[in-house]
């Protein structure tokens, strides 16, 4: 009991707190730490083949996590059927695997390539191992406890809503298999790290561009 | 009109010896840390030669630069043409931003190197003598030597390197040949910086918003909190100035080392510049045209550069410079400006491949080569007996140009031969004006025919002449007073923080330990 207050309800809130303290913080003390420290300068052919497979994967399905817990009706309702629900599943598996290869060939790009392991920080190896194994359990419990995206409205759901409400609840979770604990508990985890490690470069995602005219210039002596 | 200050720069290419001294003051002061070892903020190429980074001309390599679509050119008024980066669109940026494609990676540049000196003095006795091997700057460890940041200089290896210049796409096979003729083999030296443009690409490629034009004077800079190295500005150069620092994840470049030029001093590769070819000083133009100047066709790209730099003399100019918080002392400044001279007054200087549309505000006045020079038995020229048709062919007549004006065109007017011969008529003229000035053997009728076919007068030889051989330092670098103790009053508030802070602190300095 003692333990699983720890790990479900104490855990997500430190590793919370400690993303969100930590980023502004790092953002206003050391903001030019603030980078993607990307390396394809020194490598860029299995950069491609990694970094490319790997990015359009985790977004995707990470965004298919975030919009499935904010809109659980419309989620539900879709699932419903069974034919979208096996579809969504078979795309999501789809991705995570991409994910997940492009992923290995980042590090093993990493360990071959003496250009590259000169700019690797510790932190780096850390972040590297634990994307890695929480990919490695998300596509687990994909593969062999079927039908996530419907069960999670009963388990992960409310957990995560009984924490969001500061009434946490622990008995939505106890009882699912280890692996898809350890998969609830890597992704508070990797919000844990997250500050510490490139990360942070997902924070800072230029969306801007997108309107900002292509010139800019400043003044010194005159606002505009 | 909106009236804005550029501090611009000429190089005269005639004067440069290709010593690279330049390149070596810039480097011990901004690049000899950690990550930057191959970036070489100034650098000289041979020409012709692919230069560095290999092939950066090579556009449809990089994608630098911006460019017009074939229907945008069919619209006649250059204001409605839209420009675009070559690089990608700017939803390209988001969708390449995890691997970008047209990036050159450091084998591009080259891998930099030291060497094992250690071993000299440490190596076991032995039959053989010790070596230092080359140690790569990078990895710590032994490598082989591929390319260097000169590969190609004095045209090294011009079969192999020289001969892949995009420039001589519109070269001849007959000029190739002469270009390459043995013991007549001719090239010459292009000093490269960054041209502080009017329409910098990399600020237009770089998602973050990190790069930008200093308003007052025009320098580009990188802001170095705000660089997230998304890599863009480095493929969007199409000169291939904005460096990636493998080391903090930053890009960089020059800064037209604005530290000095805010203490009155000319930045450093200007100021060692053995041949003295460098001028520095304030071009006044229209920031309304720019999109206009960017945009013109390709033949007339030189001419709408230079009708949008303005008069420093024209008091309505000078209203709107006083309008837009240029001080009186710029102006001065900008009237004495050794680059207004040479770009607007004397139309001598010509902007390296406007055809990239930056409007780059470095300016070349193009080589005269090899001058015919053609000595008898008696070691002395035989004027009547050599040149039956007068002397003034002697002087390079541009009929004779070793280098072809197809590749001097292709380099410094975007293709437009008559604006790159105007400019060798009139650098003729000085020459011959001058010798018949000197050496009292050149016929008047040649020197008026020759002031004559360059449409100038013998007093703008005269002060072509003074201030390309004969310019004091204050001539060269006219360095406007930047006043950036007004600049930090008026955003800071000195006086606001004083009772706090002290002087010039946004914060108040704590202890923290």
């Amino acid at each position: 009991m003692f333990v699983e207050s720890v790990l479900f309800i104490a855990f997500p809130y430190v590793a919370v707190t400690l993303a969100i303290a930590v980023t502004l913080f790092r953002y206003f003390t050391d903001r030019f730490s603030y980078s993607t420290q990307s390396s394809q300068f020194l490598e860029g052919r299995a950069l491609f083949w990694g970094s490319v497979p790997w990015h359009y994967g985790i977004l995707i399905i990470l965004l298919a996590h975030v919009v499935a817990f904010l809109f659980q009706d419309a989620w539900a309702a879709l699932v419903a059927d069974q034919t979208t629900l096996y579809s969504l599943e078979l795309i999501g598996l789809s991705l995570a695997i991409a994910a997940m290869l492009g992923l290995s060939v980042l590090l093993i790009r990493r360990l071959r390539s003496s250009r590259v392991l000169v700019v690797t920080s510790t932190m780096d190896w850390i972040l590297l191992v634990a994307l890695l194994a929480q990919v490695a359990l998300g596509i687990w419990s994909a593969l062999f406890f079927r039908w996530g995206s419907d069960w999670f409205l009963f388990t992960a759901a409310p957990w995560l809503e009984s924490l969001i409400t500061f009434q946490p609840d622990t008995s939505f979770v106890v009882s699912l298999p280890w692996v898809v604990k350890l998969h609830m508990l890597g992704g508070f985890a990797i919000v844990a790290i997250f500050p510490f490690t490139r990360l942070v470069h997902v924070i800072t995602v230029p969306i801007t561009y997108l309107w900002r005219p292509y010139q800019v210039v400043v003044w010194y002596r005159r606002s505009r | 009109m909106d009236v804005r200050s550029q501090v611009s720069m000429v190089f005269h290419l005639d004067k440069c010896i290709g010593c690279h001294t330049c390149s070596i003051a810039c480097k011990n002061i901004w690049t000899d840390r950690k990550g930057t070892e191959y970036m070489w903020w100034n650098n000289v190429e041979t020409k012709p030669g692919t230069g560095y980074p290999t092939m950066w001309e090579d556009q449809n390599k990089y994608k630098g630069g911006w460019q017009l679509d074939e229907k945008e050119l069919d619209e006649p008024d250059p204001k409605k043409r839209k420009l675009k980066l070559k690089l990608q669109k700017k939803w390209g940026a988001l969708g390449n931003i995890f691997a970008n494609p047209n990036l050159p990676t450091l084998d591009d540049y080259y891998e930099p190197w030291t060497y094992d000196y250690e071993n000299l003095f440490t190596a076991a006795l032995s039959e053989e003598q010790p070596t230092a091997r080359a140690i790569s700057l990078i990895t710590g460890k032994p490598m082989e030597i591929e390319a260097g940041p000169n590969w190609d200089d004095d045209l090294g290896g011009s079969p192999v390197y020289a001969a892949n210049d995009p420039n001589l796409e519109h070269v001849t096979e007959e000029e190739k040949a002469q270009l390459s003729e043995i013991e007549r083999v001719v090239f010459f030296y292009l000093p490269r910086i960054c041209n502080h443009c009017l329409n910098p690409a990399c600020v237009g490629a770089c998602p973050a918003g990190a790069i930008y034009k200093r308003g007052e004077d025009g320098v580009v800079l990188i802001g170095q909190d705000k660089c997230r190295a998304w890599r863009m500005c480095i493929s969007g150069c199409p000169y291939k100035k904005t460096y990636f620092n493998w080391g903090t994840g930053k890009s960089e470049k020059c800064i037209l080392c604005y530290p000095r030029l805010e203490s009155g001093q000319p930045p450093a590769c200007f100021h060692s510049c053995v041949g003295r070819i460098r001028y520095l000083g304030l071009l006044f133009y229209d920031a309304d045209k720019i999109q206009e100047v960017a945009s013109a066709s390709p033949e007339d790209l030189v001419e709408a550069q230079r009708s949008a730099i303005l008069d420093p003399n024209d008091p309505e100019v000078q209203a709107g410079a006083r309008k837009n918080g240029i001080t009186d002392t710029m102006i001065e400044a900008a009237k004495n400006s050794p680059v207004y001279k040479f770009v607007k007054v004397w139309n001598l200087a010509l902007p390296l491949h406007s055809e990239y549309r930056t409007v780059p505000m470095l300016f070349y006045v193009p080589p005269m080569l090899p001058v015919l020079a053609k000595v008898n038995e008696n070691g002395k020229y035989d004027s009547a007996r050599d040149f039956p048709e007068g002397l003034a062919p002697l002087m390079s007549a541009l009929e004779r140009n070793r280098v072809p004006i197809t590749y001097l065109a292709s380099l410094f007017s975007a293709g437009n031969e008559s604006i790159v011969e105007s400019v060798y008529k009139k650098l003729i003229a000085v020459r011959v004006f001058m010798r018949a000035q000197r050496a009292g053997d050149v016929p008047d009728s040649e020197v008026q025919q020759a002031l004559e076919n360059a449409g100038t007068t013998a007093e703008e030889v005269q002060a072509i002449f003074q201030l390309t051989s004969l310019p004091t330092y204050e001539e060269r670098f006219v360095i406007p007073p930047m006043a950036r103790e007004q600049a930090v009053d008026e955003t800071t508030g000195v006086y606001a923080h004083k009772a706090s802070a002290g002087f010039g602190f946004r914060k108040a300095p704590a202890r923290r330990f």
